[in-house]
């Protein structure tokens, strides 16, 4: 019977929560117009979520690729034919590991910073001295952080994928000996833009997804080292978990 | 625009915190041009006060009159074009991180005008050089001290030239040169530059010095008002308590609890 009660309870606490961040997004879409006005914002902002992890992305998009190729390749060789090698680490690439390692990786590297950033703008009264002074800090602050992470997610898994084909190619090719012309020919008789469409519309919701939780816990964040630091816990664990259950509906929805 | 002398003029006000009684039934006129100072025991609800003066908080009932804007049915927008008329320093400053002080100044300038960047500079290096920083514009808020970051708050707060400006706990760990410096600042620019100061504070000694005005407030009400004059020989527990800094008294030492002895002697349980 308690059990009962306690699920109940989590189960109205979540649906409360999901209801909260719904208003919170249509707010965040109410103030887009205006933000967008202020161009610059959002570009520096891009710079922060984007160009700031693309250092990680790079090196695990490069390792991501070469497992595959090393995988691929001994997989593919037990039915001799190694040369769809570039076909299979594409496909996987550009659907699958390309958007949602990305999307993990953005939420640890550029989720967890904006949820701190804003939590602890919150915590030293930054957030209330703006209101303050007549400055609404969802349009001054929160709009253009949200709309640089949905910018630069796409971008980032789209340079995922390509260091990770390369990676691919490194290792089926100059390694395992796969015949170059056949790797790159058969990739581009195989993978069609219904794939890579595949790819970017996974990444562009990913991207809103991430960029959403980590503004809201931390624009919400308890104004405490505590609170900050759970709202930075929540926000990893919170995006992966959403990351992967939409990327399950997704797949569904493109087959 | 109301013309009586008041610039703020509260009525009545009754406030609740989780159904705990913050305010009730608190009056308060505070006199343009002039410092008025808020003190009271830790706690009384100082900064929550402020908070309602400047609309981040709405009362529950009772009236707050601010520049003869009605606080409890204000509309966003008009209390964005009425706090464009305040400045407000807060605690620890609460200087953007991200920007250098320079850029600190500037950003309410950057948010609200059109003005060329000439113009910006100059108003910009103004404001610094009246808190003795024009020096410090280009460091990063981490690279200050506590009292030069409250004093580049304070630039900030004077930089759209404001009709009130508030100051919420300006001396709470500040060593007794910058609290001079700090006590000095709020008489001159209130002087200066015509405004009214509001200045919520426990500090007794400082702030008779440079207040006009004094209002003590405990149990949610003002127990006192006068100048700090009037305040040093004003008939009442309270005041004398809060004035003398004398440790218990009407303001009570412990913390509500049950009897003493009949705790210590109760078989052991878990808090």
């Amino acid at each position: 019977m308690n059990l009962i009660r306690e699920l109940w309870k989590s189960l109205l606490e979540s649906l409360r929560g999901l209801g909260a961040i719904t208003r919170f997004l249509l707010n965040l879409i109410a103030h887009t117009p205006q933000a967008l006005m202020r161009f610059d914002l959002i570009v520096q902002q891009v710079f922060n979520s984007g160009a700031l992890s693309l250092v990680i992305i790079m090196l695990s998009g490069l390792f991501v690729g070469m497992v595959l190729g090393l995988q691929g390749f001994q997989l593919l060789q037990r039915f001799g034919s190694e040369e769809a090698l570039g076909v299979a680490a594409t496909i996987g690439l550009v659907k699958e590991l390309g958007p949602v390692v990305t999307a993990l990786l953005f939420a640890g590297r550029a989720g967890t910073a904006l949820a701190s950033e804003l939590g602890l703008m919150r915590a030293t009264d930054q957030i209330s001295a703006m209101e303050m002074m007549a400055v609404d800090p969802i349009q001054r602050v929160v709009v253009p952080r949200f709309l640089g992470g949905i910018i630069a997610m796409p971008l980032l898994a789209a340079i995922f994928s390509l260091i990770g084909i390369y990676g691919a190619q490194l290792v089926g090719v100059q390694i395992m000996g796969v015949d170059s012309g056949s790797f790159w020919s058969q990739m581009r008789a195989s993978v069609g833009l219904r794939d890579v469409n595949e790819g970017i519309v996974k990444s562009c919701i990913f991207g809103v997804a991430c960029s959403l939780i980590a503004v809201y816990e931390g624009y919400y964040a308890v104004p405490t080292a505590e609170g900050v630091g759970r709202a930075t816990t929540r926000t990893v664990v919170t995006s992966a978990v959403v990351v992967l259950f939409l990327d399950y509906l997704l797949t569904a929805a493109f087959l | 625009m109301n013309q009586t002398t008041s610039i703020v003029e509260i009525r009545n006000l009754g406030y609740a915190v989780s159904s705990r009684a913050v305010f009730a039934g608190l009056d308060m006129d505070i006199s343009r041009g002039r410092v008025t100072a808020i003190m009271g025991p830790s706690g009384t609800g100082k900064t929550t006060l402020l908070r309602l003066i400047t609309g981040q908080a709405v009362a529950d009932s009772g009236s707050i009159q601010v520049a003869g804007t009605d606080m409890r049915t204000v509309r966003r927008a008009d209390l964005y074009v009425l706090r464009r008329r305040m400045g407000m320093l807060f605690q620890n400053g609460a200087l953007l991180t991200d920007l250098s002080v320079f850029e600190n100044v500037a950003f309410p300038l950057r948010e609200h005008t059109d003005l060329p960047e000439r113009i910006i500079r100059q108003l910009v290096l103004t404001k610094l050089q009246a808190v003795g920083l024009r020096g410090a514009a280009p460091l990063m808020p981490g690279e200050l001290s506590g009292g030069m970051t409250r004093r580049v708050a304070l630039a900030r707060a004077i930089v759209m030239d404001p009709d009130i400006l508030i100051y919420d706990e300006p001396f709470v760990g500040l060593d007794p040169i910058s609290m001079g410096v700090i006590l000095r600042l709020i008489r001159r620019l209130n002087d200066a530059l015509g405004l009214t100061s509001i200045v919520v504070s426990h500090n007794v000694q400082e702030i008779t010095t440079v207040a006009d005005t004094v209002f003590l407030l405990s149990g949610g009400k003002v127990v006192a008002r006068g100048t700090p004059q009037e305040l040093q020989s004003y008939p009442s527990d309270v005041v004398r308590q809060f004035v003398g800094g004398l440790p218990d008294g009407p303001v009570p030492f412990h913390y509500p609890a049950q009897d003493y002895f009949s705790e210590l002697l109760a078989p052991g349980e878990d808090h």
